[in-house]
């Protein structure tokens, strides 16, 4: 082996081994890494979380109850599986749309319903103009359908 | 056959390099402006407003090719912290720390226009999700390289351990560019993949293209400007960089009267 070739052993030695680190540490913390969880995984919960977390997936289509007199909302968070009702006090994001990606901190209740302090909108990787959409919609393909959380 | 070799490092000499730079850098810069002028007007009268998001969706076309760039650069760094590292060729060290300011603006770009973005459609400038996160430690990465570049005063041994910094450093681009697969982020999915395709408007997708190719054109016109002047830094004692500055004529060469040139020539001795 000459000099050249022990640092280049030396060299992908490293690399190898802080990627397996790292791997072992991001597989260890994987639960930590996610910024929300999904209502699916909320239910599989043996015991409700008592510290506040996020919820995320899509809006139920037909489920945003506005109150009139207060700022009050309530909607359904779906991952079309399963869905888990949340109440909101304040304003919602302007992309806050039924149908669309949403995300919810806060805490869940006994009777199973997520009291929210913070809602953020999370929007889906396709982008195109309102005219395509229209189109999709008529022939029956709503974007973001099954996708997007 | 066998003695035939492929000139890998004409350019790896000083010289070669300064004078390639001279030639690549105008017509690089050129043609980034040129795209970025097509790029900036596809982008804001050809490409029609997202049915979701309306005109906001815009920044993308900064966004997306400085991250981009942001990760790309940083495995060029890490290539030659490697070459540097593994074959001691000083050329390679010098264009891993000349990329590094570049990829630290072009990190900071996508950052910043991600919290501009991020205010009106998610709700929020930052948070901690796990795609945001592993793209602000990339920008400490960069900041780290630098940082230790400059505090180390012996430019050799500075430069080793900058350049494992950076070979260490590379495992997180793949975190950050995969992050939206691997876990539940706030940030969406990948709307651009080498395997399927774009999920946007064709003409959204023509101006991301040239936005991309002005980006990295500028980088790699600014990158090679800035790796040129360390080379004739380093270089300055050369007779080449020497003639550069005053071109040798036949009386010149004759009576050598420069007073500069000597007092080198005795720093040499």
């Amino acid at each position: 082996m000459t000099k050249r070739q022990k640092r280049l052993t030396l060299v992908l030695g490293v690399l190898a081994g802080v990627a397996i680190a790292t791997g072992l540490i991001l597989n260890a913390f994987r639960d930590a890494m996610v910024f929300f969880v999904t209502p699916s995984e909320v239910m599989a919960m043996t015991e409700m979380p008592e510290r506040k977390f996020r919820i995320g997936g899509l809006v139920e289509a037909g489920s945003v109850v506005r109150d009139q007199q207060t700022v009050q909302v309530t909607f359904r968070v779906t991952d079309t599986a399963v869905s888990v009702p949340v109440t909101f006090e304040g304003i919602l994001p302007d992309l806050f749309r039924e149908g669309q990606g949403v995300v919810a901190e806060g805490r869940i209740d006994s009777q199973g319903v997520f009291h929210a302090d913070k809602v953020l909108a999370r929007h889906d990787e396709e982008y195109m103009p309102a005219e395509a959409q229209a189109a999709i919609e008529r022939a029956g393909h709503p974007p973001g359908a099954g996708k997007g959380y | 056959m066998s003695s035939r070799r492929i000139p890998w490092l004409t350019f790896a000499a000083p010289r070669n390099f300064h004078l390639l730079v001279q030639v690549l850098v105008p017509w690089l810069a050129g043609v980034a402006v040129l795209l970025a002028i097509a790029g900036l007007y596809t982008g804001f009268f050809v490409a029609p407003p997202d049915y979701q998001q309306g005109n906001s969706y815009r920044i993308m076309f900064i966004h997306v090719p400085a991250a981009w760039m942001g990760m790309f650069l940083y495995l060029l760094m890490a290539m030659y912290a490697v070459i540097h590292l593994v074959w001691r060729i000083r050329l390679a060290d010098v264009m891993a720390r000349s990329l590094a300011p570049t990829g630290a603006l072009m990190t900071f770009m996508a950052l910043w226009t991600g919290a501009l973005w991020g205010a009106p459609t998610w709700g929020t400038y930052w948070v901690w999700d796990a795609r945001l996160t592993s793209t602000l430690i990339l920008l400490f990465l960069y900041l780290g390289y630098m940082a230790l570049r400059a505090t180390v005063d012996d430019r050799e041994s500075g430069g080793r351990a900058a350049s494992l910094l950076a070979l260490v450093g590379a495992i997180n681009v793949p975190i950050i560019y995969f992050s939206v697969e691997w876990w539940h982020t706030l940030h969406q999915g990948m709307s651009v993949t080498l395997t399927s395709a774009p999920t946007m408007a064709p003409s959204m997708f023509a101006a991301l293209l040239l936005m991309t190719g002005a980006c990295w054109l500028y980088c790699a016109a600014i990158t090679l400007r800035r790796a040129q002047v360390q080379v004739l830094e380093d270089e300055a004692d050369a007779q080449w960089v020497r003639d550069l500055l005053q071109p040798p004529t036949a009386e010149s060469a004759r009576t050598a009267e420069d007073p500069a040139g000597t007092i080198r020539e005795e720093g040499h001795s």
